[in-house]
């Protein structure tokens, strides 16, 4: 066998879509937690200008159909957005991890229904699983969080079971099991590790799409309620004004984009880091 | 002696690491002549198999080669990816030790050992499965056609390292690069493959080149012997000289810790001599 | 000594089914180990060795058949208490690469199997994993270190140190050294010959390589299509093989002061076994299969 020199994955230095990724998402979240001072008025204020007033010195992003500066409301409907998919892809993957854990570590009776009911769940498209949801729960942030967060479950069930699955049989985990070592322990102190970074990355990959989920909802009047400034939600009250007032859905829109794009990159760069191929040994 | 069919020259591969060159082989020479088998033995990483992947231009573009590598006289270190493609196969023919990656799963075997035929000499396809079923034969496969329409998962270890082998020999290479090729085989399976190799070298003439770290593999099949270590080769000679004589100090120790059946019942009997009372 | 079998196997039969088809790997195998013995299993791919090492620890259950611990029988006992009992059985796995958990410090992991034992005192724990390093030939301090700071050798010393820490009866070897460098090789046969000596520790030393298995074995027994073709005093089948099967694998074995020919060796027909073979008795404790129809 000859010896091939290990070599870092990213060796010299990060690639420039990781920078730019990281970069981006930066300074997102920095400016929608700073949202409070940044904001130059009150996002629910109305005729904070005149109304539907194009960008300028006093309104760097113009103003919408009540006059609310949308500056403001970018900034403050960031916080909302960036919280929505936290929440949802925290609680998505805590509960749809746990799941995968189960059938993983369970015998065979446990893993087989809960699989099959993971199939079944996954099959449906996960904004339909939230559109149901938030119909059935009501409108409101918190149902519209909560209905993404259920809807990311199947997807972060069957990730984690696949990772577990693949865990299991490798022999360091048959030998601990040969020492006795209980299920419960087993993952959390020989599986865990193994899988974690892996699982991080798959939710930041969730994340970007908990964004959208959230944006859609609101768009369509089901998530974050007016006037309360969430990306979709400006969307939506604008998408009336698109001839007159360009402004109100770009940049909303491209905040959007933006922050999708900035997690997707990292997820991306990240998946690649994690991947156990490119994990060779000496 | 009239020129070797391949002669390597201060050959050296290396790579570039963050604390500097890293030599994986380090100025390296030997010849190979047709009919003859000469043996690189080493453990892992005394780079025997970058060697193989040098002379095949098979290295990874991060690696720097230096030295002359010549192919009845004529220096191949130079050439390009298109001259190499003349090379491969046709002049220098390679097996592997893991058969199964080197035949692709969704072919068949008739598939893939009438392409490179019908790609290097320009014969037809019915020309090239004539072929294919004389060296399948040559190999001693028993029913050739039944092989030639099975997939590789179908078949058995050694029976897919014996189609690498045919496949290799069917386009009359002047040397065959065996890396490890039976590494991965049971020890009858074993056996029989590194008869067939013997027997190919004396019927079809060509050379060998038998990249191992079993010394008793060596022993029954190599003509002459190089062991390698840490790239580079410290000691040459035919088979019994090194074998029976070995001069260099890492070449007594590698004999030395080479477990035979008979050393093994040995070291057993005084182990159990010594616990006794 | 020889009386009191740690490990006794009877009648033990497995099959898997995948894709519709139906393979048996064990064909009824029967043996016993012996308190402080070496049993070697040696055969082929296929001949269904791993699978009665792996059933033997218990990571898989046999179709049929008995298993019998320390005189126990264990396959009907429910699980929790099998499981209990099988910690004496303790297993070393062919790759040392593959076997330790790259995310926890050698240390840990060995001392996960004291933890399971019941121990909860950390502290004692990591003295007795030092004293296990130091057992097998390592550094007490490795016990800070990953498993990628180690060689290939070392890491299987770290893979037996961690066998042996639930303090088993019984240690199934499934190819402990084929993954290895011939020196290294050397280096881990002889720390596991040195182990026994001071404890009463039986193996189950599975192998497809001859000299291994004569360099370590007390007995052997040669396994072939999930059967046991040939058992005996590892000298008694070395040098006096019986079995047609037995006779080809140590006529494969490579050798000095032997050279190949290319003359195609005349194939020998192996015998077909099938359930109602009995073993036949060449001297004492060395039998062979006969097939019902060749004699």
């Amino acid at each position: 066998m000859s010896t091939t020199t290990e070599i870092s994955v990213w060796s010299r230095r990060p690639p420039f879509s990781v920078v730019l990724g990281l970069a981006l998402a930066t300074f997102i979240i920095a400016a929608s937690l700073l949202s409070h001072y940044l904001a130059p008025f009150d996002p629910t204020r109305m005729a904070a200008g005149p109304r539907l007033a194009a960008p300028s010195g006093e309104h760097l992003f113009g103003t919408d159909e009540f006059g609310r500066d949308l500056l403001s409301r970018v900034l403050v409907g960031g916080r909302l957005s960036l919280g929505i998919g936290i929440t949802a892809v925290v609680s998505g993957l805590a509960i749809g991890g746990l799941m995968g854990l189960i059938a993983a570590f369970s015998g065979r009776f446990v893993e087989a229904v809960l699989l099959r009911l993971i199939d079944v769940l996954y099959s449906f498209p996960d904004t339909l699983i939230a559109l149901a949801l938030v119909a059935f729960l009501g409108p409101g942030i918190e149902n519209a969080t909560l209905a993404i967060a259920i809807s990311l479950v199947p997807f972060y069930a069957r990730v984690t079971y696949g990772l577990a699955a693949a865990e299991r049989a490798k022999p360091y985990i048959e030998a601990a099991k040969l020492a006795g070592i209980r299920s419960g322990r087993l993952v959390r102190v020989h599986v865990m590790p193994n899988i974690g970074q892996s699982l991080i990355v798959m939710g930041t990959l969730g994340f970007s799409s908990a964004i959208l989920s959230a944006a859609g909802l609101s768009f369509l009047g089901l998530g974050v309620q007016p006037p309360s400034p969430e990306w979709g939600a400006i969307l939506a009250s604008g998408r009336n004004y698109i001839n007159k007032a360009p402004w109100i859905l770009i940049f909303p829109g491209v905040a959007i984009c933006l922050t999708v794009l900035s997690f997707n990159l990292i997820g991306d760069s990240l998946r690649d880091l994690v991947d156990p191929r490119r994990k060779g040994r000496s | 002696m009239s020129i070797p069919y391949l002669s390597v020259r201060d050959l050296s591969v290396s790579f570039l690491t963050g604390t500097g060159a890293f030599y994986a082989i380090d100025g390296i020479s030997f010849d190979l002549a047709r009919g003859e088998i000469l043996a690189l033995v080493g453990e892992s990483g005394s780079g025997k198999s970058m060697t193989s992947l040098s002379i095949m231009k098979l290295l990874p573009t991060v690696a720097q080669m230096s030295g002359r590598i010549e192919i009845e006289g004529q220096d191949i270190s130079a050439f390009g990816r298109r001259q190499m493609e003349d090379v491969r196969g046709a002049r220098i023919g390679m097996i592997f030790q893991e058969p199964m990656t080197s035949l692709n799963p969704v072919l068949t075997i008739a598939r893939q050992m009438t392409e490179g035929p019908m790609r290097h000499n320009g014969i037809s396809r019915r020309e090239a499965l004539a072929t294919a079923y004389t060296s399948l034969e040559d190999v001693g496969i028993p029913e050739p056609d039944r092989v030639l329409a099975q997939y590789p998962h179908q078949l058995s270890g050694g029976m897919r390292q014996r189609i690498m082998i045919a496949a290799a020999l069917a386009l009359r290479p002047g040397i065959l690069i065996a890396d490890e090729p039976t590494t991965a085989l049971d020890v009858t399976v074993q056996s029989q493959v590194l008869d067939l190799l013997v027997d190919l070298k004396s019927r079809s003439g060509s050379g060998i080149l038998l990249i191992t770290h079993d010394i008793g593999v060596v022993a029954e099949t190599a003509d002459r012997v190089a062991v390698m270590r840490g790239g580079r080769i410290l000691e040459t000679g035919t088979v019994d000289e090194v074998l029976r004589s070995p001069q260099h100090d890492y070449t007594k120790a590698l004999l030395a810790s080479h477990l035979t059946v008979d050393k093994g019942l040995k070291q057993r009997d005084a182990e159990v001599e010594g616990a006794r009372p | 000594m020889m009386s009191n079998p740690v490990l006794k196997i009877e009648g033990l039969r497995k099959s898997f089914t995948a894709n519709r088809r139906t393979v048996h790997a064990l064909n009824g195998v029967s043996l016993v180990l012996h308190r402080s013995e070496t049993l070697g299993i040696i055969g082929e791919s296929g001949s269904g060795k791993s699978t009665l090492g792996r059933i033997a620890v218990g990571l898989d259950t046999p179709t049929a058949g008995e298993l019998h611990i320390e005189g126990m029988r264990i396959d009907t006992l429910p699980p929790p208490v099998r499981r209990e009992k099988l910690r004496q059985c303790q297993m070393i796995f062919q790759d040392p690469y593959s076997s330790l958990n790259p995310r926890l410090t050698v240390g840990r992991q060995i001392g996960e199997g004291l933890f399971a034992r019941g121990e909860r005192d950390w502290q004692a724990i990591n003295m007795t994993v030092a004293n296990l390093l130091e057992r097998v030939g390592l550094k007490r301090e490795f016990a800070e270190r990953y498993p990628h700071e180690f060689s290939g050798g070392q890491r299987q010393r770290i893979a037996v140190a961690r066998a042996l820490a639930p303090n088993p009866q019984i240690v199934v070897a499934d190819e402990p050294v084929s993954a290895l460098d011939v020196s290294i090789q050397a280096q881990i046969l002889d720390l596991l010959a040195d182990l026994k000596k001071d404890g009463n520790l039986s193996y189950l030393f599975i192998s497809h390589d001859m000299a291994v298995v004569a360099r370590l074995c007390d007995r052997i027994a040669v396994m072939h299509r999930g059967r046991i073709v040939e058992c005996g005093p590892v000298r008694a089948v070395i040098e006096n093989p019986q079995h047609p099967y037995t006779r080809n694998l140590l006529d494969a074995v490579p050798r000095f002061g032997r050279r190949r020919t290319g003359q195609k060796p005349v194939p020998v027909r192996l015998p077909q076994h099938s359930d109602g073979d009995t073993f036949m008795t060449v001297a004492e404790g060395h039998t062979v299969l006969q097939s019902a129809g060749s004699l």
